[in-house]
């Protein structure tokens, strides 16, 4: 990001501070407006289903709520090209190293839908030997979508609340 | 012509290569088959399960049998009552309580409409497997009218938790009688669409007949139960063989096929809704009146005992091993899911077989991971 | 009852180590001791139709110093369907070594592979006893021993 210069008495260096501001309001907001309305509408879920929430994720996506109105494609390409997650559920000890792996093959802007109380919280497995209390602290969660299983409408709503935040991005990179 | 490992190969070669299938793949969602395979073919496979083993059966161990009925639900969201019915003859049994007549058809009636929910759910992704989206899209869809069916007598969308100890937890209210019957006569129409448009379409035989067969007497010492074992000509049905709650004053078959291959196991799930569909119609039409639960408290008094009950679900028997020793909280419960009986027949299917097929023999055996690992 | 009461009597008098538990309908359950229990289960099979595993089951009896396996068997013979046979066992909780059944009910197979991680119950002759549920690291008490508290209580 351009970021403009601290002015000081040099004429030219005020310049330089003038014409930043003017590229960043000229070309630098458009172009990222564009980037993220580009973004925005054709999310690439990562095809990994964690627990029961993927039912309510598979109902999301069939013909009645279908979730591909809102500019959330169907789940199955390479990771490489996915740039949403969508933890559906409880996040087990055996999982959770190759949930962040998964996470991190994905490329650059990429975000996570924490979806269910397990996902969130643990939920009703808050005692059991074997799930993670919460996956943020393996990945950063962007949205929650609280729920057991959350409803179909709550999953769209929670991709919505994502669309609104990638919206409002301030950078083009994405972090 | 398929080669065998004896005749072609000798397994410690370097051309065997190790795959893994899994935990993230299109194919093979919570769950991982390690492959190796020779070329196109697959070698040895085996199940790597446990991705959602989240510890049910100890968590049973620190709650009441009242507490227990949310998460025992859980694993197998898809057909949420069938386990929580098996659960339910188990605490039923050991209290030795006489459930009302029409809380039994009741629990009968819930549990055909999550069959029916669950296995909607198993073609659809069946039809996904073979590259066919009509059958998805449609199934999806329609899966949708039995979950609100669901709704409406139960109150929520999946996780209806409405068979518990001592009878079902509500009501059924009127007007779900009567959508009730309507969805039944819509359905049974339905049905044949899917048969001309899934199971009678040349290219679903061409990729599902003969791949991955199970023989009778494999079935049998495998342990397959439900869809798997009634697809391979093994009529099991604890619907039929030990008629629990209402079962015995409704009239139905036990679909049973003989060829034991892909196509056989998911059709074999739509003749399992015909006649769920005529259980349905049948209790709805003569549910008799009265209370729909017993009054056991918040914390049910269970005397030591121990009990094994089951109940045909829709991947097959569900069983229940309870152990009470007279204290609030069961001593032991396991939970013998029909996922994790049917488990053992994948290495054996998915051996000298295309990797293409893969998908379609894994999704056939109606294997739901989070139901097997609990 | 009359009827399971019968297959019991069968095993009993055939096996006379073998101690009947109890019967309820269409329910039998059947302790033997871990020397003979093979022969049982075979004779079980073979003889009286019990050819379909159910599914094997463990319990902790940590006042008794005892862990029980319990193995439930269906049938597939046509007018015995009904009939799960349960066929239990009792070893030391501090030796707890057991024989596998795997060549008698194939289908055990992964029932055992789990009985023996959440239990520490070790099946000899068993071919995989590497964790199946539990993840590949787990190094601690075999979670449904009654000693082995969850970390969330
Ligand atoms: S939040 Fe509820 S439905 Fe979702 S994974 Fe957890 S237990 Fe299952």
């Amino acid at each position: 990001m351009v970021v403009a210069q601290q002015q000081k008495a040099g004429t030219f260096q005020v310049l330089v501070g003038k014409i930043d501001d003017v590229l960043q309001y000229a070309i630098g907001d458009p172009l990222r407006y564009l980037a993220n309305w580009g973004r925005l509408y054709s999310l690439w879920p990562v095809h990994l289903e964690t627990a029961c929430c993927s039912v309510e994720v598979g109902a999301a996506a069939g013909s009645r709520f279908d979730i591909e109105r809102f500019g959330t494609l169907e789940a199955f390409g390479s990771l490489r090209a996915c740039d949403l997650i969508i933890v559906m559920g409880t996040v087990t000890r055996k999982l959770a190293p190759r949930l962040k792996l998964i996470y991190d093959q994905m490329a650059e802007p990429k975000w996570v839908i924490a979806m269910g109380a397990c996902s969130i919280t643990g939920g009703l497995y808050f005692d059991s030997y074997n799930v993670l209390r919460g996956i943020d602290d393996i990945i950063p969660v962007d949205v929650y979508v609280p729920g057991c299983p959350p409803r179909a409408e709550a999953l769209i709503q929670g991709i919505v609340l994502l669309q609104e935040k990638i919206r409002r991005m301030p950078t083009l990179s994405g972090r | 012509m398929r080669m065998t490992l004896e005749s072609e190969y000798s397994p410690d070669a370097d051309r065997i290569m190790a795959v893994s299938l899994g935990p993230q793949h299109p194919g093979a969602g919570h769950f991982r088959i390690r492959l190796w395979l020779d070329g196109d073919y697959v070698v040895k496979a085996l199940p790597d399960a446990g991705y959602v083993h989240r510890g049910e059966e100890k968590m049973g161990e620190y709650r009441n049998y009242t507490q227990n009925v949310p998460h025992l639900e859980r694993p197998v969201i898809l057909d949420s009552s069938n386990i929580l019915f098996a659960y339910s003859l188990g605490v039923d049994e050991l209290m030795n309580s006489k459930v009302p007549p029409r809380a039994q058809y009741l629990r009968v009636i819930m549990s055909e409409i999550n069959r029916i929910i669950s296995h909607m759910y198993f073609i659809a992704i069946q039809g996904l497997f073979l590259g066919h989206t009509t059958m998805i899209t449609w199934c999806m869809g329609d899966r949708d009218f039995w979950i609100d069916l669901g709704e409406r007598i139960a109150g929520a969308r999946v996780t209806f938790a409405y068979i518990i100890p001592g009878g079902v937890r509500n009501d059924i209210p009127e007007f779900a009688i009567e959508k009730g019957l309507k969805t039944c006569d819509w359905f049974e129409k339905r049905m044949g669409e899917y048969e001309k448009i899934f199971y009678d379409n040349p290219m679903v035989h061409q990729r599902s007949d003969g791949v991955g067969v199970l023989s009778r007497d494999d079935a049998i010492a495998f342990g397959a139960t439900g869809t798997v074992a009634r697809a391979s000509g093994l009529a099991l049905d604890v619907r039929k063989d030990e008629p629990y709650s209402s079962y015995s004053d409704f009239e139905f078959k036990t679909p049973v096929l003989t060829q034991g291959d892909s196509w056989a196991r998911a059709y074999v799930a739509l003749l399992d809704m015909r006649e769920s569909v005529k259980i349905i119609r049948q209790a709805l039409k003569g549910l008799p009146q009265g209370p729909v639960r017993l009054k056991l408290g918040p914390q049910p008094r269970v005397p030591a005992g121990e009990v094994y009950s089951r109940t045909e679900a829709a991947r097959g028997e569900m069983s229940y091993h309870i152990v009470s020793d007279g204290s609030p909280r069961p001593y032991r419960l396991k939970i013998g899911v029909p996922s994790a009986k049917n488990l053992r027949a994948l290495p054996h299917l998915l051996k000298n077989v295309h990797i293409a097929d893969i998908p379609v023999i894994y999704w056939s055996l109606n294997y739901w991971p989070v139901e097997a690992d609990r | 009852m009359d009827r399971a009461k019968a297959i019991a009597d069968k095993i009993t008098s055939k096996h006379p180590g073998t101690k009947l538990e109890w019967v309820k309908p269409r329910r039998l359950k059947v302790s033997a001791p871990a020397s003979m229990i093979k022969d049982v289960a075979l004779f079980a099979r073979d003889s009286l139709g019990f050819d379909h595993i159910s599914t094997v089951s463990g319990v902790d009896w940590i006042a008794k110093n005892a862990l029980e396996v319990v193995y439930f068997v269906g049938s597939t013979v046509p007018g015995q369907e009904g009939f799960v046979l349960a066929l239990s066992e009792r070893v030391p909780r501090d030796n707890p070594v057991v024989s596998t059944l795997i060549g008698v009910w194939r289908g055990a197979e992964y029932h055992e592979r789990e009985t023996h991680e959440m239990f520490g119950l070790n099946f000899q002759g068993h071919p995989d006893q590497s964790h199946l549920f539990l993840p590949e690291d787990w190094n601690d008490l075999p979670p449904l021993r009654k000693d082995y508290v969850s970390p969330g209580r």
